[in-house]
């Protein structure tokens, strides 16, 4: 018998259903019409986003815009007299020529305490994630646990362990090259070992979520490629771990900027941040045009800063 | 030879865990050797220890006359192929394969870099991500990385596993092709035996942390050392026997009542109780009164069932003692397969029996060897 298509049997489906339209010429039923997106699913995405975005409007766009306008007001108004808005932006410009020590004090401080973070926090987060194995869920809630006391309380406590008659000025008063009126409270290092403590953790939480997800197998590989664990450190786990760098930094750099209860607790007015500044400003001497501009000012500051980090670190994700 | 890796009495323990027992190998230089065996048998252990990847708890490994026994990885003249792959995400294929040569201090990869690229059939891939290949495109590159630093040893841990048929079938022949191009020794782990038998000039195939049987594919399939090697390489029926004399070269053996014979060079034990065994290809069926060719051992039974897989049939037969026998036979020429129920002698030429030992305790019940793939009954 002469073979030709026409005598081949049909196909039997697998399933045993019917015989689709295969075999048999015709118009092809892969062509479906395209889909209709009802009107009502177009919306849903907006709709999830409501609540969100009106608390966003109503508790900080609207504020913020306030606020804006605050910082232009006449400064020799007052709550009972009233304020004219008259766009004083000599008010920024009063600002930053009063308080630029305070602006420049609050980056360092913030700057040394995030770089400490790090070079803290990193080999603790590298510990948890890859060696830790049974203790791991323990060492974590070892790094959150001091977040279960309020943190006035925790710098309280600093205040404390620094003070003059403490065990550890003690210990560093006896030692031949500190001086025997050396001070630990109400220096610069008390200031930024607060702010180093305070926000260690959220250094170490980005850090350890990145570096959990790194695959021991690309370590192995690299082992197996002649990369002694120095060089495997610098070429994959920094590299691959670096979402997580950038994510802990900005989360650590960013309030601590802003930070100004260490500085009062275990600091002089020689060590006070900008924070400090728009603290008495706002609630001592009142002087809400000043402080408002204030605000402005150390938000751009912060903006700035971390634009060109995240510009200069180049990943595209966080975490 | 010079390079051969050697190694001598390997153990490794996890606690109470003995994943590899004593075991002792040579890979000859230039070979592409297998080690095979299921899951959880100590081969993928044995590999790390090669690739210095898992410490030894006693034993040494050696290449040529060097001892590598305490290297670490990155000391060891030893390439390792992973089953994931591992490619470095953060970096694109030229820099995955130029890692190797880079950490060696080696300034000028792009020529070497290109070379391989044109080997692995991947030119003009270099300056794509990792995460932008498809697996069989990765699996290349990960070859790829590991022999560009030509390495004594090159280790491949399950590479083919996460690929398609079709594809693993194209990479079977490309690595075979490779290795003999390249000359390096290929150190190959595998659980898949076709995959072994195909590429492997030896394979070794391991049982819970030793090796069982060694030798080139054909000498393994054809004359199996144990009950285990006769199952896991292909299917084997396996009938418990006596031996009940000898007549000149060949061992006469007594089974259940009924009498063969197979030549005293296929078998491992030549006295007392044995296993004698026949592949299920090698067995004919003939209808009872066929005349059944002189020097062939004979069974008859009841087919029990008939699986008709266009290439072959495969025949289930039950013996009078009530044993399920198998057998293979290639559709040769077209016809219908004979129907379960139907009378049949099974019949086999005695020179590709083979006889195995069969110690105290085992085989004495009617097992279903052919059956249990990993059946080895205690």
């Amino acid at each position: 018998m002469e073979w030709s298509l026409r005598n081949v049997p049909a196909p039997r489906s697998v399933r045993g259903g019917a015989v689709t339209a295969i075999v048999h010429a015709g118009p092809s039923t892969a062509e479906l019409p395209p889909p209709v997106v009802s009107r009502r699913r177009k919306w849903i995405p907006y709709l999830l986003l409501l609540p969100g975005g009106l608390w966003l409007l109503l508790f900080f766009v609207v504020p913020s815009i306030q606020l804006a306008g605050t910082s232009l007001y006449d400064r020799s108004g007052s709550l009972e007299l009233g304020y004219s808005q008259t766009f004083a932006v000599g008010n920024y410009v009063d600002a930053i020529a009063t308080y630029w020590p305070h602006l420049l004090r609050s980056a360092v401080y913030a700057g040394i305490a995030t770089i400490i973070c790090l070079v803290l926090g990193y080999p603790l987060a590298y510990a948890i994630a890859q060696k830790a194995g049974r203790w791991r869920n323990l060492m974590l809630v070892c790094v959150i646990a001091p977040f279960f006391t309020t943190f006035l309380v925790r710098t309280l406590a600093w205040k404390s362990i620094l003070s003059d008659n403490g065990p550890l000025v003690a210990f560093f008063r006896s030692l031949p090259f500190f001086p025997d009126d050396f001070r630990l409270l109400a220096t610069p290092a008390a200031v930024v070992c607060g702010l180093v403590y305070n926000f260690l953790p959220f250094m170490v939480l980005p850090l350890y979520a990145s570096l959990e997800r790194l695959d021991g197998r690309l370590l192995e590989a690299a082992g197996d490629l002649y990369a002694k664990p120095v060089t495997t450190f610098r070429r994959v786990t920094l590299p691959l771990s670096m979402p997580g760098v950038i994510a802990g930094t900005l989360l650590t750099f960013i309030p601590a900027a802003g930070d100004y209860i260490n500085a009062e607790l275990l600091g002089t007015p020689n060590e006070y941040m900008i924070g400090n500044v728009i603290d008495s400003s706002f609630l001592v001497r009142l002087d809400y045009p000043q402080a408002a501009a204030l605000s402005f000012l150390l938000m751009a500051t912060i903006l700035v800063m971390v634009f060109s980090y995240v510009r200069a670190a180049g990943t595209d994700e966080v975490v | 030879m010079a390079d051969d890796l050697v190694l001598e009495n390997v153990t490794k323990r996890f606690g109470s865990v003995t994943a590899v027992d004593d075991l002792s190998v040579t890979v000859p230089q230039g070979s592409f050797f297998a080690l095979l065996g299921a899951s959880g048998c100590g081969k993928t252990t044995t590999l790390r220890m090669v690739a210095g990847l898992e410490e030894l708890t006693s034993g040494t490994i050696r290449l040529g006359d060097k001892n590598i026994t305490d290297l670490r990885p990155y000391r060891r003249p030893v390439n390792t192929v992973f089953q994931s792959y591992a490619l470095f995400p953060h970096l694109n294929i030229e820099d995955n394969i130029a890692f190797g040569l880079r950490q060696r201090g080696i300034k000028n990869t792009a020529k070497k870099v290109a070379e391989m690229l044109e080997l692995v059939q991947l030119p003009g891939f270099a300056k794509r991500k990792p995460m932008q290949l498809s697996g069989g495109q990765q699996q290349r590159i990960a070859l790829a990385r590991a022999l560009v630093n030509e390495p004594q040893v090159l280790l491949l841990d399950e590479p083919l596993g996460a690929l398609d048929l079709k594809l693993r079938r194209q990479m079977q022949i490309e690595l075979k092709r490779i290795q003999t191009e390249v000359g390096i020794t290929f150190l190959h782990v595998t659980h898949d035996q076709e995959e072994a038998m195909w590429m492997a000039d030896t394979v070794a195939v391991m049982n819970d942390g030793h090796i069982e049987q060694l030798g080139a594919p054909t000498d393994i399939y054809e004359f199996p050392s144990s009950p285990f090697v006769s199952n896991f390489l292909g299917q084997s029926n396996l009938f418990a026997a006596e031996v009940s004399g000898k007549d000149g070269d060949d061992l006469l053996l007594t089974a259940h009542g009924e009498r063969f014979a197979a030549p005293a060079g296929r078998a491992h034990a030549t006295e007392g109780r044995v296993w004698l065994g026949v592949r299920p290809e090698k067995v004919r069926l003939a209808l009872p009164g066929e005349e059944t060719p002189a020097a062939h051992n004979q069974v008859r039974g009841v087919l029990t069932d008939t699986c008709y897989a266009g290439v072959s049939t495969e025949y289930l037969l039950k013996t009078p003692w009530g044993q399920e026998m198998s057998v293979f036979s290639a559709n040769a020429a077209a016809g219908e397969p004979l129907s379960p129920g139907t009378e049949v002698v099974a019949h086999w030429y005695a020179p590709h029996s083979f006889v195995l030992d069969r110690p105290a305790g085992s085989g004495d019940e009617m097992t279903q060897y052919s059956a249990d793939p990993l059946g080895v009954a205690p």
